[in-house]
Parts: C-alpha cells; structure tokens; sequence
C-alpha cells in the first residue's frame, strides 16, 4: 500500500513538472519567421526523467533527516571512513610521494595540450584556496571575486605592456594590488551582514569588468591586450613549448606555497578568528575579536591570491580581455570551494580538479556545463552542505581517566 | 525642459518596473531572511512565457489586446508555479540551515534557470511585439510619454493597492506579518508557516511576472539574461528603500530609475549598470537601513 502512495506521489510530482515545463520546452519559437516548433520529445523525457528523480529525492530526504536524528545520538561517530582515510598518516605519505612524483614527470608523459590544461586546473586550485579562506573559513560570500583576479591579470598586462616589467616583478605588485582592492572594498561594506555583502561583492565584480570594457585609453577596452610576455628563466629565452612546460612547474611551486600558506593561516590564531566569526558573531565579539580587522584581513588575504592568480593567468594566455573576468568566473571557483568542501584544504584541491577537468574530457557535456553547476550547488547544500571532503575543526580530545 | 521631464518620466517607468521586481524580494526577505537570488529569474520566465503565449495566439490572428492579456495572465500563472516549486526545491529542505547555504542554493537556483531557458529556447535575442495600443487621449504628450509607460505606471499602482490591501486587512496578510515578525510563534499561535511561505513566494512571483511583461514590451526584446541585471537592481532597489518593508521597495524603485534615468541622460550612458552599484555602496556605507528600513542590532 505505502509503494502505492509512493508512486503515486512521484506520478504527481511528474505532471507538476510537465505542466511546469511545458511551454518552455516544449514550444520553441521563432518570431522572426514567426513559426512554432513543437517539441513534444521533450514532454515524455520531463514526465519520466522527474517521475523517477523524485523517487531519488525524497529517498535522499529522507535519509538526511534520519542521518541528522542519528548523528545527534551518537556525535563521536560521525566521521566518515573517507576522513579515516585522509588521516591515516601512512597513506598520506604515501599518496603525498606518488603524487610529486605524477606532477613532477606529467609534462614529459602527456601532451602539451595536456599539460596546459593542467595548468589551468592548477591556477584554479590557487582561486579555489583563495576563495576558500573567504567563504569556508570566515564565512563571507564573496561574488565578486573574479574582480581581483582581473585585477592582477590587468596589472601584469598593463605594466608589462608599459614599463615591459617582467613576471617575477610582477607576481608581488600583484598580488598586493589584489589586497589593496580587497582592503578597499572590504572596508565599506565589512560592516554589513554576510547577504548583503554578496550582492555589493557582485556589483564590484561588475563594476570592475564594465570599466575595463568601456575605458578604452586605459584597458584597451573589449579588445584587451595581447602579446604580454611569459615568464623569463634567468634570461633564456623559451619556445612556446618549454614555456608551457615551465609555466607548469612555476604553477605547481605556487600551489605547493598557496597550500603551506593556507594550512599554516587556517591553524593560527586569524584563521581560528575567523572559524568563530563564521559560526557566532556576537558571541565571537563578546570573546574580544575585533569583527571588522578579523574579516578584513580574511578578504584581503583572499584577494592576494586572486591578484596572483590574475598575473599567471595573463603570463599563460599572453592575452587578456574582459570577457575571461565574468560574474560566471566567480561562480565556477564558488562552485569549486561549494563542491570540494568549504574550508578544506584537500577538499577545494579536489573539487577544482573536479569542476575544471571533468568537463575538458566531457566534452559532450560542455554545452550542459553551467547547468550542471546550478544543480551542484542546489544539490550540495541540500544534501551535502560540508562537500565531497568536508573540512574537520580541530577539537580537543579529553583522554584521561573519566572522572 | 522637456529633457529633463523625458528623463523624469523614463525614469518613473524604468522606477516602476524595479519596484514590482523589488516587491518580490522585500517580501521574501521580510519572511525568511534570504535573498532570493533566482527572483530575477522567475521575471525572465514571466517574460519568455508571455512571448510564447503571444507568438502560438498571433498565429490564429487574435485581437491584440486579449492577446498580451492572456499572455500576462499565463505569465503570471507560470511565474507563480516556477516560484512555489523553487521554494520547495531550494530553500525549503534548508529552513534550518546556515544562511550561507541557503544563499549559495539560491545562486545555483539562478544558475540553472537561466541555463535551462537558454539550452531549451535560445541564446539569441528575441524581438518582443508591443502588442499595448496607443491611447489617443495621451496623444498631445506623445513626444515625453507614450502609452506603454501610461500602462506600465498604472499597472504598478495597481498592484501596490492591491498588495497593500492584502497584506493590511486579510488573513493572510496578518499571517505574513505574523510570521515575518517571529516564526517560531507565529507558528505557535495556528499558522501554517509553509503555506505562508508559498503563499509569499507565489505573490513575489506574480508581481516579477507582470513586471517582466511590461518591461519585455517596453523594451522589445529579451533573452535568458535580462533576468540577473534587472535582478540585481530591484535587489538594489529594495536595500535602497529599506530591505522588507513594501513601501520601501516603492521609493527605492523610482530613486534608482531617476538616479540612472539622469546619470544616463546628463552624464554617460556607458556606464548605466555602474551608477546602481555605486549608488548600492554609498547606500550601505551611509544607510544601511534603507531609506524606510528599521535598524536592528543586534549587541554583544
């Protein structure tokens, strides 16, 4: 009888959205011809396609809330055999040395093409981490992110397209323009509660990329600049090739310092500052940390990696334009630190790996790659709001006698 | 002068339209707390429902005028629908959630909306017929207002009159305020928190719908991303006024169709979507109230 209802339920919610839908994919239009295409394919692909993922979801449901039940009886038991695993010192030290060892050879056993994309990846790796001090540890949603990584990529791109100063001096004026941005939008609205803080973040990303569109004798406006040099070696002079295998390593070096830094910060006394700004502001005051410093360091420490970030993107393209320093940017290195888990270190590595190579190799996918992302995030927070390796607060064990 | 009156009444009706986008999300925060970032959303689907309706009509040849009003009334019966199944998708299952999360859905919400018109209909901007008639007693001002901005600021008012009504003297309205004040009691006392919440989102679809109509045949044309824009500035609009209160998010429509109705007539029209942002800044860094917001603080 209860399987009845069951299905009942799900042929309910079926026609709900074949009702839903209706119009939008089933009806396409073309006013310029002014002819109607029906695509009545798409009706029967709805009604069964949601027909069954409602079984999914209310299974899913209800096994969270029954999770929640259990994890409030028994809360010592809670970490999962992947977390056993990630701590388990053997295997850390040994999947540590495998993977040097992989990242140390890949450029001479792929291709190039490979090996640029991993580049890539890895570039979103030091956003990800980046944004990662931001949103998982101090809690603030920032989508405008992207701004400071276009303003590292501007900063390199102009300097170097004026003063032809190379990427090593660059790489520091950078990353401190990237702070100085975040210390500048920060200061204002820091003050603000952590909504409204997402749409003025938004708006400075707008802000940003409008004026690097429309200022044509400072940007060189929706053309951008081209021909910005790669990095020098000690003055040789690379070809493309080594370029692109060097450029790998300058990246994997940055990842590895980025990972020392964050690492350090998360454990310091700032990144438990910001932990506890995340979880109780007002209970975190009483505590005597100042809210304003504590979160303004968090942005502007986010923003330095973002303008580094910004510096090696333009030294890898050797071309910069608006249109790379979108709203979407930010979203897709949400998505990354969302996915991966906020405020782990491990976790924003894999969910930019994830996010930036999945749909490389999918590429019958790509055309449904911001849809997949929407339902990423609806679908992690509702299920899974600590992400695929969800970061652990450290805690003190109390291991005496019991009393 | 006439300039500058031009500009006063585009930006009357440009105020208009962020104001009943800017409903929306008042009501919503006033209710739950949460910026529903896929509002603009539900507007786009508003307008692009109403494009279909109007395109499948035409071809049968029906009078004009019924058409654009079934083509509203299908809208608005749509936006209601996508925005009653978001709320049970998105947020519902993230009621006792931390803030973030819910905010994080939202923008995933925005996400797939926006790709899923784009990948069901197309990338390409859509002509949208202005179907409203020119009216002959407005004829002799024709060259600063033109009928479509005449229906446009009626219908706002309406639906300001009709909302404050609802929400001052029926029940449900009393539920709303209920609930917007205190939850758990609200709940208390016999009121259906869930049906509160629907009902909240299904009105702040509406008026997204009628909004995403007028401005469709005001502007002729739409794609999947008119959405997020116009979002963006009803949500300023609504900070401007004084986020969760309804006559707030009135005043801020029109200060913010002015400010960019002028900046864009006297000084550059570049950079329109700058002036919201900046106008947003300087709002939260001064007043961060709103305009007819109330401050609350909470102390350590």
């Amino acid at each position: 009888m209860r399987k009845f209802a069951e299905i009942r339920k799900s042929l309910y919610v079926a026609l709900w959205f074949i009702f839903l839908t209706f119009p939008i994919m089933v009806i396409r239009i073309n006013p310029l011809e002014k002819t109607v295409e029906w695509r009545w394919m798409n009706m029967a692909l709805v009604g069964i396609g949601t027909f069954f993922l409602s079984f999914l979801w209310r299974y899913l449901i209800s096994k969270k809330e029954e999770g929640s039940k259990r994890a409030e009886e028994k809360q010592n038991e809670k970490i999962s055999k992947l977390r056993r695993l990630i701590e388990n010192r053997k295997i850390i030290a040994g999947s540590v040395v495998a993977g040097a060892l992989l990242a140390a050879v890949f450029p001479f056993v792929v291709s190039l093409y490979q090996t640029n994309i991993m580049t890539t990846a890895l570039i979103y790796v030091m956003l990800g981490l980046g944004l990662n001090i931001v949103v998982g540890l101090a809690g603030l949603l920032d989508l405008g992110y992207v701004a400071f990584y276009a303003v590292g990529a501007y900063a390199y791109a102009l300097l170097n397209y004026h003063f032809g100063l190379n990427f090593w001096m660059v790489l520091p004026v950078g990353a401190a323009l990237g702070a100085l941005f975040g210390i500048l939008l920060g200061f204002p609205v820091l003050r603000l509660r952590g909504d409204y803080l997402a749409i003025v973040t938004l708006g400075f990303g707008e802000i940003i990329r409008l004026i690097l569109e429309n200022w044509n004798e400072f940007s060189f406006g929706p053309s951008g600049i081209s021909n910005i040099s790669r990095p020098p070696l000690f003055g040789i002079e690379l070809s493309v090739q080594n370029a692109t295998v060097y450029m790998y390593y300058i990246m994997i070096f940055l990842c590895l310092v980025t990972i020392f830094i964050v690492k350090r910060l998360q454990d310091s006394r700032i990144g438990r500052a910001w932990v506890a700004l995340r979880e109780d502001e007002v209970a975190c005051q009483a505590m005597g940390i100042d809210r304003t410093k504590t979160k303004l360091t968090a942005f502007a420490l986010g923003a330095t990696w973002a303008g580094m970030g910004g510096v090696v993107f333009a030294a890898k393209t050797t071309f910069v334009n608006p249109a790379s320093f979108t709203i979407w940017e930010s979203i897709i290195i949400l998505c990354i630190v969302v996915l991966g888990g906020m405020g782990s270190v491990i976790g924003v590595i894999t969910g930019a790996f994830i996010i930036i190579l999945l749909p490389e190799y999918l590429r019958v996918f790509s055309e449904f790659r911001m849809l997949m992302f929407g339902i990423i995030l609806v679908v992690m927070m509702v299920f899974r709001p600590g992400g695929i390796i969800s970061g652990v607060r450290r805690t003190y064990k109390f291991e005496g006698k019991n009393f | 002068m006439d300039y500058f009156l031009e500009l006063f009444l585009g930006g009357l009706t440009r105020g208009s339209i962020y104001a009943l986008i800017a409903l929306g999300y008042t009501m919503v925060y006033g209710i739950i707390q949460l910026i529903n970032f896929a509002h603009g959303e539900i507007y786009m689907i508003g307008a692009f429902t109403a494009l279909i309706v109007i395109s499948v009509l035409m071809s049968t040849g029906m009078n004009p005028v019924a058409v654009i009003l079934i083509a509203g009334f299908v809208a608005v019966i749509y936006s209601c629908a996508y925005g009653f199944t978001l709320e049970k998708i998105a947020y519902k299952p993230l009621r006792n959630a931390p803030r973030l999360s819910a905010l994080i859905s939202a923008i995933g919400m925005s996400l797939f909306l926006q790709n899923y018109v784009l990948l069901a209909q197309t990338c390409d901007f859509l002509p949208f017929p202005n179907l409203i008639p020119d009216f002959e007693c407005i004829e002799p001002f024709a060259h600063i207002i033109g009928s479509t901005d005449v229906v446009i600021l009626v219908t706002t008012a309406v639906v300001m009159i009709i909302l404050t009504i609802l929400i001052r003297y029926t029940k449900i309205g009393k539920a709303m305020r209920a609930t917007s004040q205190d939850r758990v009691m609200a709940s208390l006392m016999g009121i259906d928190v869930n049906t509160v919440i629907s009902f909240t989102f299904i009105l702040g679809s509406a008026t997204a719908a009628i909004g995403g109509v007028l401005i469709a045949s005001h502007i002729g044309m739409i794609n999947f991303y008119i959405g997020f824009i116009a979002g963006i500035k009803a949500f300023v609009a609504a900070v401007l006024g004084g986020i969760g209160s309804l006559p707030g998010a009135v005043l801020g429509g029109f200060v913010l169709g002015w400010t960019e109705s002028f900046a864009t007539g006297y000084i550059s029209s570049d950079y329109e979507d700058v002036f919201a942002f900046l106008f947003l800044v300087l709002i939260l860094i001064f007043k961060p109230s709103g305009i007819l917001g109330r401050s609350e603080q909470s102390k350590v």
